[in-house]
C-alpha cells in the first residue's frame, strides 16, 4: 500500500513537502479551534477573572455594596485570617497521611497482584470497585459504618476488643481526621495499586532472573532493580495523588459540612463564595489554594530533575 | 569477573529451597500467607459496598438495633422501594443522566478533532498545546469556582454578545464540566492517534481522499476503542462530580445524583436518619458503574495508564 506514494523525482517532492507541511500547520489549528476555544472560555478566562475577583470586594449579592477595587486588602485578611490557616494545616496533614498510607497499601498490592496467579483478572476488576464508585456515595457508606450506635466499625472493634467502646468517630476531633482519610484511602488505594502496577508490568523479567543467578535475594532484588525502575511510575502516583487531596472537598462536605475546624481548603473557599456570597474575598481563597498546589507541582518538578541527573 | 565462582555458591542453597517449595507441604506452606493476604485485600475493597447493599435489604427495626447482624434475616425491597418511588430521586438519576451524556459526547466531538490534528499532524505549536492540556488535566477546579459563579449569573460578552444566565440549570454543569473531561480526553485520544500506522492514511490520500474524509472514515473507526474507554471515564467522571453541582444548583427539580444522596431524605421518619433508604440509594446508583467498569476493565485500565502515566 505505501509503495505507491513513495516514487517521486526529490526536487518536486521537498517542494510538495514543504507546501504540504504548510498546509498542515494551517488545518491543524483549525481543526484545534473549537478545543482552544472551550479551554479558553471555561478554564482560562475564568482564572483570569478570579485573579481580578481577589483585588474586589464583590458580593454575590450585588446592590449591598458596588463592588470596588481594594487593592491588596483582601491578601491582607487572608493573611492574618486564622481560620484560613486551620485549614491548610488540616488539608496538609490530610495529604501527608492519605499519600503515604495510598503508597505504601498500594506498592503492597500491585507487588502482590503482580507475581501471576490464577484469578489475576478478577482481582484486577475488585481492584476498580472502589475507584468506580462516586466519592459522595463512598463517604456515606462510610458514614454510616462509622455511625456510633449502629455502626459496623464500633461492633467490629468492640467485639475484637480493639476499641473499648464505641467512639463517635465523625464528631470527635481526635478521630475525625483518620475518619475522612480512611475513606480516601479505602477509595484511592487501588487506583494508586493499578498505576504502579502498570510500571511493574513493564520491568522485564530476565533482570530478576540475572539477579537471582548472581545470588541477590528477594529484599535485595527489590531494593536495587524494582524501586530504581519503579521509579517514574512511583512519581507519577504521588503527583497526582497529592494535587488530588490537597483539593480534597467531597469527603469533608459530606462528614463535617462547614463545621469550625473540620474544613478542608477547598470547603473553606465554597463556603465563602456559595454560602457566604463573599466572591471577592473568596476569590483571594482560591488563588492562595493555587498557589500552594503551584508550589507542591514546583517541588515535586525540581526533585524530579534533581534525582534524574 | 568470577561469574562461575558465585554461581556455583548460588545454585546449590536455592535448589534445596525449590525443592522444599514443591513438596506439597512446602507448597501449602509458602502460598498460603500470599492468598490470605489477596482474601484481606479483596475483603478490604468490597466489603463497604458489601454493607450498603446488607443494609439497604436490613428492614428498619434490624437495622437500628445492636447487637448488629452482618447478615439480613428477613431481607425486604422497600428500602429501594422508598428510594426509586420519590420523585425527586428519579429526577436526579435523569438529570445526572443528562449532564453526564452531554458532557461525554461534547468531550468526544470536540476531543476527536482535536486528537486528530494533535496525534497525525506536524506543526509548529503542537507540543504547547499539549502541554497545556497535560497542565489543564491537574488544574484545580476550586480555583475558578467564583469566577464561574458570577459568570454563570449573566454577563455581557461584548456589547452585543450577552452570556445567558446559566445559573441553577444543567447547562451550567455541562459547560463547567468540560473543564475536566476535554483536556483529558483530548490527551488519552491523542495517545491512541498516535498509536495508528501511517499506512492507511497514505493510502487514503492516494486515493484522493480529503484530510476530513481519512479523518471521518479511516481513523475514527480505527480509534473507535480508544473513543468508548474515554468516553466512559469521561462520563464516571462527571457522574460523580459534586463541588460544581453542589454549588450552582439550587432548586432540587436540577440536583444531580451525588447531590440528592447527600440531601437525600426518606420518608421513614422525622427522627430516625433513613440509613436503608440511603443504602438502597446508593446501590442503585453504583450498580450501573460497577457493572459499566467489570464489562469495560481492561480497556479502563489501558485509558487509565495513558492518560496517566504517559504524562
Amino acid at each position: 500500500m505505501s509503495t505507491v506514494a513513495t516514487p517521486a523525482p526529490v526536487p518536486k517532492r521537498r517542494r510538495r513537502r514543504t507546501k504540504l507541511q504548510r498546509r498542515q500547520t494551517r488545518l491543524g489549528w483549525l481543526l484545534l479551534v473549537p478545543a482552544l476555544a472551550v479551554v479558553a472560555f471555561v478554564a482560562i478566562y475564568p482564572l483570569g477573572k478570579s485573579v481580578y475577583q481577589s483585588f474586589t470586594n464583590q458580593e454575590f449579592l450585588a446592590g449591598l455594596e458596588p463592588t470596588k477595587w481594594v487593592g491588596l486588602d483582601n491578601y491582607r485578611t487572608l493573611w492574618h485570617d486564622t481560620i484560613f490557616r486551620d485549614t491548610v494545616v488540616l488539608t496538609i496533614k490530610f495529604t501527608a497521611i492519605t499519600v503515604s498510607f495510598e503508597f505504601v497499601l498500594g506498592l503492597i498490592i500491585a507487588l502482590v497482584v503482580n507475581s501471576s496467579f490464577k484469578g489475576r483478572g478478577v482481582m484486577r476488576a475488585v481492584m476498580l470497585v472502589p475507584w468506580a464508585i462516586p466519592t459522595v456515595v463512598a463517604a456515606k457508606m462510610w458514614q454510616w459504618m462509622l455511625d456510633d450506635t449502629y455502626g459496623v466499625i464500633n461492633d467490629m472493634g468492640v467485639r475484637t476488643h480493639i476499641l473499648s467502646h464505641p467512639h463517635a468517630w465523625l464528631s470527635e476531633p481526635a478521630t475525625q481526621l483518620a475518619a475522612v482519610s480512611a475513606v480516601d484511602i479505602w477509595k484511592t488505594t487501588p487506583f494508586v495499586a493499578l498505576l504502579l502496577l502498570a510500571g511493574l508490568q513493564v520491568i522485564p523479567n530476565d533482570l530478576y532472573e540475572a539477579a537471582s543467578v548472581d545470588g541477590a535475594n528477594k529484599l535485595q532484588q527489590f531494593w536495587r532493580i524494582t524501586l530504581p525502575l519503579l521509579r517514574p511510575a512511583i512519581l507519577v502516583a504521588l503527583i497526582f495523588r497529592t494535587l488530588d487531596a490537597l483539593r480534597v472537598f467531597d469527603v469533608f462536605s459530606v462528614f463535617f459540612g462547614n463545621r469550625l475546624g473540620a474544613q478542608s481548603m477547598a470547603v473553606y473557599a465554597q463556603g465563602t463564595i456559595v454560602q457566604d456570597g463573599h466572591v471577592g474575598y473568596g476569590a483571594t481563597v482560591c488563588v492562595a489554594i493555587f498557589l500552594i498546589i503551584s508550589l507542591f507541582v514546583v517541588i515535586y518538578v525540581t526533585f524530579m530533575r534533581v534525582t534524574e541527573e | 569477573m568470577s561469574t562461575a565462582e558465585t554461581t556455583a555458591g548460588a545454585v546449590r542453597p536455592s535448589s534445596r529451597a525449590v525443592r522444599l517449595r514443591r513438596s506439597p507441604v512446602g507448597r501449602l506452606f509458602t502460598k498460603l500467607p500470599f492468598w490470605l493476604l489477596i482474601l484481606v485485600i479483596i475483603i478490604y475493597a468490597l466489603f463497604p459496598f458489601y454493607w450498603a447493599l446488607r443494609s439497604a435489604f436490613t428492614p428498619d427495626p434490624e437495622l437500628f438495633s445492636t447487637p448488629i447482624q452482618y447478615f439480613p434475616s428477613h431481607p425486604t425491597w422497600k428500602h429501594f422501594d422508598d428510594a426509586l418511588s420519590s420523585s425527586f430521586f428519579r429526577h436526579a438519576l435523569l438529570n445526572s443522566t443528562i449532564v453526564a451524556g452531554a458532557v461525554t459526547l461534547i468531550s468526544l466531538a470536540i476531543g476527536s478533532v482535536a486528537a486528530y490534528a494533535l496525534g497525525r499532524f506536524r506543526f509548529r505549536g503542537r507540543s504547547f498545546v499539549l502541554y497545556l492540556m497535560l497542565s489543564m488535566t491537574i488544574f484545580p477546579q476550586i480555583a475558578i469556582l467564583g469566577a464561574l459563579y458570577t459568570m454563570f449569573s449573566g454577563f455581557h460578552i461584548v456589547w452585543f454578545l450577552h452570556f445567558p444566565k446559566l445559573y441553577d440549570t444543567l447547562w451550567a454543569l455541562i459547560f463547567s464540566y468540560l473543564i475536566f473531561t476535554l483536556p483529558f480526553t483530548i490527551w488519552v485520544l491523542t495517545s491512541f492517534m498516535r498509536a495508528l500506522p501511517a499506512d492507511l492514511e497514505e493510502a487514503a490520500y492516494v486515493d484522493g481522499a480529503t484530510p476530513l474524509q481519512v479523518f471521518w472514515k479511516v481513523l475514527l473507526p480505527l480509534i473507535a476503542p480508544g473513543l468508548v474507554t474515554t468516553g466512559l471515564l469521561a462520563f464516571i467522571a462527571a457522574w460523580n462530580e459534586y463541588l460544581y453541582a453542589v454549588s450552582f444548583i439550587q432548586s432540587p427539580g436540577h440536583y444531580t445524583v451525588p447531590v440528592a444522596i447527600v440531601s437525600f431524605v426518606g420518608k421513614t421518619s422525622a427522627f430516625q436518619i433513613p440509613w436503608g433508604t440511603w443504602m438502597a440509594a446508593t446501590v442503585i446508583v453504583t450498580l450501573p458503574l460497577i457493572a459499566a467498569t467489570l464489562i469495560l476493565q481492561r480497556r479502563i485500565l489501558a485509558g487509565l495508564t495513558a492518560g496517566a502515566v504517559k504524562g
